[in-house]
């Protein structure tokens, strides 16, 4: 589903690499974290899947989209298949609760009753029933992060990318927005997570990809978050 | 579905910024209007060179005596002068005006002024209308093979008097093309800098419209509308400054030229037509200036 064969990412205003021949392949349906202190290159990698910025070199392939290699016309067609959420939310203020959701729908010109059909359905998956009508400022930042899920989903994307989503929330919301992403991950979404969370990578047991100064130096499904860098 | 969103995202951006929308418009009208000034002055100068093309004539005017004794031509002196233009190959007629008929042609052009009841057939000359084979070097020609002349009081090029009006014409439209100029860069400048106001004010909602995968058509749609519709009102509003202008301004300005055939007037039909002109002119700048904008300066 995401492939990186040996990308390097050199950033013009900086002198080393933010991502340094990075080789990564996911399959369809798994859940990564990815981690790595401040600087390491998380975000730098889940802006690359998104060909927010072009790789200096490699490969990179996401749901079977050449992604460096993408004209521009095409690169919506690419980010229709990717959600995204991040730790400020980035919800529109003025918009409601729906009308945020219904937003990612409409942008890319999704008929009225599809739109009508499906918002409902995904605010109930993300356990917002009933919160449609509120306003963002209305909501706790858990609340507001799982409006940012359910119009990062809502478009049914193939992989969901989210960096740092837990960042701005206490331990208890944290663990309801994981129980959140795991539930999208079983309907065969592909979720790769940048984190800091050494306490939600250690209960969870899922993949860990860490970065460390661009490279990465360690790889390991079912890994926790201190174990590679203590031997390290 | 699609004209929906663009439409309620139009209206907002408009309304947003009302004071900077305003200026935009008025700024682009002024601009517009000094186009529209500077086109109708062409469409002036062209009908008026078109009137005169193949009037425009050398006259040559005989002395009193020749005038008075001579009522057509008959005599040597005049008979003389006429063969001499007549043989130039660079004349193409020559036809006799005698005293009377430059009388009567007088009346019918003052008519009702008092300057027509004052004029007596005498205190006119008779003239020798001569029509140029060659518009360039004709009038020159004839002036020199004239001078000298017995029988001739003076040689008129028309051309010189009705140049003057078309050097004040193209004045006009020099200028206002120059202001219109001007003021189309301040438009320019003001319509660029709205756009890209407008894209930063919306730079969450761009921000999100790029990362869920919407075409460029969605995210610069609402902006590249803004400005044509401002450019539009613009073009709007420069028109109906045209016509008011036509009505207290250039009437009176153009009154006595005009009604004594000289140039042709200027009719709310040549405003209206210019009017509609200003509108894809406005359309088009407004639309382009935001399209580059876009480019240069906001990654949507
Ligand atoms: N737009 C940019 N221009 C220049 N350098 C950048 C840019 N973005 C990131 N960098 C640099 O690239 C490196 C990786 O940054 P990145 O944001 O990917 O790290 P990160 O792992 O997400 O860090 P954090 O955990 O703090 O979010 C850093 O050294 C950073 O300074
Ligand atoms: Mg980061």
């Amino acid at each position: 589903m995401i492939r990186l064969e040996r990308v390097t990412k050199m950033y013009k205003t900086s002198t080393r690499p933010a991502l340094d021949r990075v080789s990564v392949s996911v399959e369809k349906g798994e859940f990564v974290f990815l981690i790595g202190p401040s600087g390491s290159g998380k975000s730098t990698f889940l802006r690359l899947l998104l060909r927010e910025d072009l790789p200096t070199r490699g490969k990179i392939t996401v749901a079977d989209l050449d992604v460096a290699k993408l004209p521009r016309r095409r690169v919506p067609r690419l980010r229709q298949r990717i959600g995204c959420v991040f730790q400020d939310f980035r919800l529109l203020p003025n918009k409601t609760v729906g009308g945020n959701v219904a937003f990612a729908l409409e942008v890319i010109g999704k008929p009225q009753s599809t739109i009508g059909r499906v918002v409902p359905e995904v605010l109930e998956l993300v356990g917002l029933e009933g919160k449609a009508d509120r306003m963002p400022h209305e909501l706790s930042g858990g609340e507001q992060q799982r409006v940012a899920i359910a119009r990062a989903f809502v478009n049914r994307p193939l992989v969901l990318l989210a960096d740092e989503p837990t960042g701005n929330l206490d331990p208890d919301t944290s663990q309801d927005i994981m129980l959140l992403l795991e539930r999208i991950n079983r309907t065969g979404t592909t979720v790769v997570m940048a984190t800091h969370d050494h306490s939600i990578v250690d209960s969870m047991r899922r993949r860990v990809v860490e970065l460390d100064l661009g490279q990465v130096v360690r790889d390991e499904s079912r890994g926790v978050y201190g174990v590679g860098r203590a031997q390290a | 579905m699609r004209t929906d969103f663009v439409r309620r995202e139009v209206t907002t951006g408009l309304r947003r910024n009302v004071t900077m929308t305003i200026a935009m418009v008025l700024t682009t009208a002024i601009s517009l209007a000094l186009v529209g000034t500077g086109l109708l002055a062409v469409r002036t100068i062209d009908s008026t060179e078109a009137i005169y093309a193949d009037r425009l004539e050398v006259q040559v005017a005989l002395t009193q005596d020749v005038s008075s004794a001579d009522t057509d031509c008959s005599q040597p002196i005049c008979q003389g002068i006429e063969t001499t233009l007549q043989n130039s190959p660079l004349v193409e007629s020559v036809t006799y005006e005698s005293q009377q008929a430059a009388y009567e042609r007088f009346q019918e052009l003052f008519a009702g002024q008092s300057i027509a009841d004052v004029a007596r057939p005498q205190s006119l000359p008779a003239t020798l209308r001569v029509k140029l084979a060659d518009q360039d070097n004709g009038a020159e020609a004839v002036r020199q093979a004239m001078n000298g002349q017995v029988g001739v009081r003076t040689v008129i090029d028309q051309r010189d008097v009705v140049g003057k009006l078309f050097d004040f014409l193209g004045g006009v439209r020099n200028v206002t093309f120059a202001l219109a100029l001007v003021q189309a860069i301040a438009a320019l400048l003001l319509i660029s800098n709205t756009v890209q106001v407008s894209a930063y004010t919306r730079r969450v909602e761009v921000g999100v419209m790029r990362l869920v995968g919407a075409t460029r058509w969605y995210t610069q749609l609402p902006f590249l509308i803004e400005a044509v519709i401002t450019g539009v009102a613009g073009a709007v509003l420069a028109g109906v400054g045209l016509v008011v202008a036509k009505f207290v301004f250039i009437d009176d300005l153009l009154a006595g030229i005009a009604q004594n055939g000289v140039i042709p007037p200027v009719t709310i039909f040549d405003v209206l037509e210019t009017s509609i002109w200003l509108v894809p002119i406005g359309a088009a700048i407004a639309g382009v200036t935001g399209y580059v904008t876009l480019r240069l300066y906001v990654k949507v």
